[in-house]
């Protein structure tokens, strides 16, 4: 690995660039807003910085919520074929109803 | 004209056929062939019904044309055109002949001009693909494929009995608008419901395609839930109803596919999101949002096919697909690494890609016609989108932490069906015309306006810095390996526990109901023999063999006498 070549987003300082590009676009966006006169539908539209607002606002909440969601929703990787395999199981040991009959002894009418 | 009208299926069901006994490079041309010559016949193919007889009292229409059914009769050649080239190096029979039969299948269902021919197609749909599923051979893969072919299935079986009553009603099959009246209109919604991944009924979708194979989710995705698209829209056009359940299926999978950590899945619920952008603008129902279905439909096989390609060749050439195994791969995947990021692009609507000249309309749609929380719906979709497909699918396959995985790019016909994609996605994003030539209504549209463009542009660009504000604060979920549960955990979990539970309750409480009576009975049997204990009495337990041979004796006698009465 030590001699592997170098690639674009090794160097930090290339991530960075990246970073500041996407910066530098959303204020240019911002600034945008004041210059373009845009025609509107809705009067929400109107307000300064809308779309950018709800936009960021938006996947916070997005994401936030979603991490919220995997307190309760999310198992094991396995989680499904673990109950399929302890079914599997139970039913190939023996079926339910010979333990009771052995347990009382002889033989039952279901048997 | 000089040629037949020949029904687009019919060719592809013979490449089944020809798939079935050729091999090698025999086979992979005559494959190929099989749609550009299919695409090229349809092309030239007039509107109107080609193909019609009577059967019992009712006219069949197998082959009707219009500009509604063009429209995916198209897309669907140039799917299957993508993935049978994205499929040339399988060398399995059994997926390349299920294919041809399930891209023929869903071609048969636009084409249809009754319900009955659409019944049968709709179950062609479910039993062809299903081989897709079970052809990557592993046990979880065989019980998805189950469970997916039983809710197809049962789509199938309420379809036609949707169908009869529609029958009874209205003394037609015709497939045209039917609308929400009488139990006829419900069945045959919840029908085409069930295969559009309405929710609650969308779990055979994230459950079934990521363990389809590698190529067989790429046809998978082309075809089930357009086709459903494709059939309310003809069938459902201005249903209200459509618009909320469109708007719920937009929002609620993009929760999951940001905790999601298999990426097709993550593609699973990202595609019913922006089937739920069709399911709007059908329910709204005007020219523009018809217009915007459709043409959104068009351009969601095209960018989702391509996206699940690129996963597919991650897959393929990995053998990982989790978040969690993955990462760096644009090192040694570039090419993959670039259309997958074309794909992601056109998914997220940006402009100059073409899910932006398609969503928009339907988002303009619901503005125009007052829906305005559908619309802040739909705009938290779209950027919910661009955060879990657009970023989320590219970031932690190709960039986030290095992996270690050294990769290189997918076999040439891979690479290839994913080019011819990527260049779609951006030739319908700067020309859209072409596109709006074909859809059914002419609306002068223009997505290319600057408040159009700078609302999206600003949308998605915040959204995107959302996305790195999240990561450096370290508050962004990281992928883990995990099981999401759904609503398919009622059907997988609770319903077998309550099931099993109710029977062991059952059998248990009849087995001792059972027992007492018995013990009741031998007690009274036991109590009546002890009161009659002499021998041979009526009620006694016990008779001597003498009093036996005697009775024998007197019925011996009887049959003599009655032989001589005779």
């Amino acid at each position: 690995m030590k001699n592997e070549k170098k690639y674009l987003f090794d160097d930090p300082k290339n991530v960075k660039r990246v970073l500041y590009i996407l910066y530098s676009c959303c204020a240019l966006l911002l600034i945008l807003d004041f210059v373009i006169h845009r025609h509107v539908m809705h009067s929400w539209e109107n307000l300064w910085g809308f779309y950018p607002l709800y936009g960021f606002v938006g996947c916070v909440i997005l994401v936030l919520v979603a991490t919220w969601m995997r307190s309760f929703l999310m198992r094991d990787e396995d989680y499904y074929e673990k109950a399929d395999m302890n079914d599997s199981a139970e039913t190939t040991k023996e079926p339910l109803t010979k333990n009771i009959a052995s347990k009382t002894g002889g033989h039952h009418v279901d048997d | 004209m000089w040629m037949i009208e020949i029904p687009p299926f019919i060719p592809f069901f013979i490449g089944a056929l020809i798939a079935a006994f050729t091999r090698g490079v025999l086979r992979n041309t005559l494959m190929i062939i099989v749609p550009i010559v299919s695409g090229l016949h349809l092309w030239m193919v007039p509107e109107g019904i080609h193909l019609q007889f009577a059967f019992l009292d009712y006219q069949l229409s197998p082959y009707r044309v219009d500009k509604l059914s063009l429209m995916f009769g198209y897309v669907f050649h140039i799917a299957a055109f993508i993935a049978i080239i994205y499929s040339l190096h399988v060398k399995d029979t059994v997926q390349q002949v299920s294919a041809m039969l399930y891209a023929g299948s869903g071609l048969g269902a636009v084409f249809a001009g009754d319900l009955l021919t659409l019944f049968v197609f709709w179950e062609l749909l479910a039993f062809t693909s299903v081989f897709l599923i079970w052809a990557r051979r592993t046990p979880s893969s065989y019980v998805a494929g189950m469970r997916y072919l039983i809710i197809q299935v049962l789509s199938g079986v309420i379809l036609l009995v949707g169908a009869l009553f529609y029958a009874v009603e209205n003394g037609t099959l015709d497939f045209g608008y039917i609308g929400l009246n009488g139990i006829a209109g419900w069945l045959i919604f919840i029908a085409f419901g069930i295969k559009c991944a309405f929710p609650i009924a969308h779990n055979w979708l994230t459950d079934a395609y990521p363990e389809a194979t590698v190529t067989g989710t790429v046809f998978l995705s082309a075809f089930t839930t357009k086709v459903a698209v494709y059939a309310l829209a003809r069938s459902y056009p201005g249903t209200e109803l459509l618009v909320y359940i469109g708007a719920a299926m937009t929002c609620f999978p993009i929760f999951f596919a940001v905790i999601e950590n298999d990426l097709r899945r993550v593609l699973a619920y990202s595609l019913i999101n922006q089937v739920g952008f069709m399911v709007v603008g059908i329910g709204i129902g005007t020219a523009l949002a018809i217009n915007g279905a459709v043409s959104h439909a068009f351009n969601d096989v095209i960018f989702k096919g391509l996206l699940f390609m690129s996963m597919g060749a991650v897959l393929h050439m990995t053998g990982k697909i989790n978040g969690s195994d993955l990462g760096g791969l644009y090192k040694t995947m570039p090419k993959t690494t670039i259309l997958c990021i074309v794909g992601a692009a056109s998914i997220s609507a940006f402009p100059l890609f073409s899910g932006f000249v398609s969503k928009s309309m339907v988002m303009s749609a619901a503005l125009e016609e007052g829906y305005d929380w559908i619309w802040l719906m739909l705009l938290f979709a779209s950027a919910g989108v661009f955060h879990h497909a657009g970023i989320k699918i590219p970031y932690f396959a190709f960039f986030a932490h290095d992996s270690g995985l050294r990769a290189s790019d997918p076999p040439k016909n891979m690479l290839f069906a994913m080019t011819i994609a990527a260049c779609l996605c951006i030739a319908i994003g700067i020309y859209p015309s072409a596109l709006y030539a074909l859809l059914p209504y002419d609306t002068g549209y223009n997505p290319y306006d600057a408040t159009h463009v700078l609302a999206q542009t600003q949308l998605l660009f915040f959204s995107a810095l959302a996305f790195v504000w999240l990561n450096l604060k370290g508050m962004y979920p990281p992928e883990l390996r995990s099981t999401n549960l759904d609503f398919d955990w009622i059907y997988r979990r609770a319903m077998p526990i309550v099931f099993q539970n109710m029977f062991s309750i059952i059998w248990k409480t009849d087995r001792i109901v059972r027992d007492k009576i018995k013990e009741k009975l031998s007690y009274s049997f036991a109590y009546l023999a002890g009161k009659n204990n002499r021998l041979s009495g009526l009620l006694s337990r016990n008779h001597p063999s003498g009093s036996m041979a005697m009775w024998v004796a007197v019925m011996l006698g009887i049959y003599l006498l009655l032989s001589f009465v005779k």
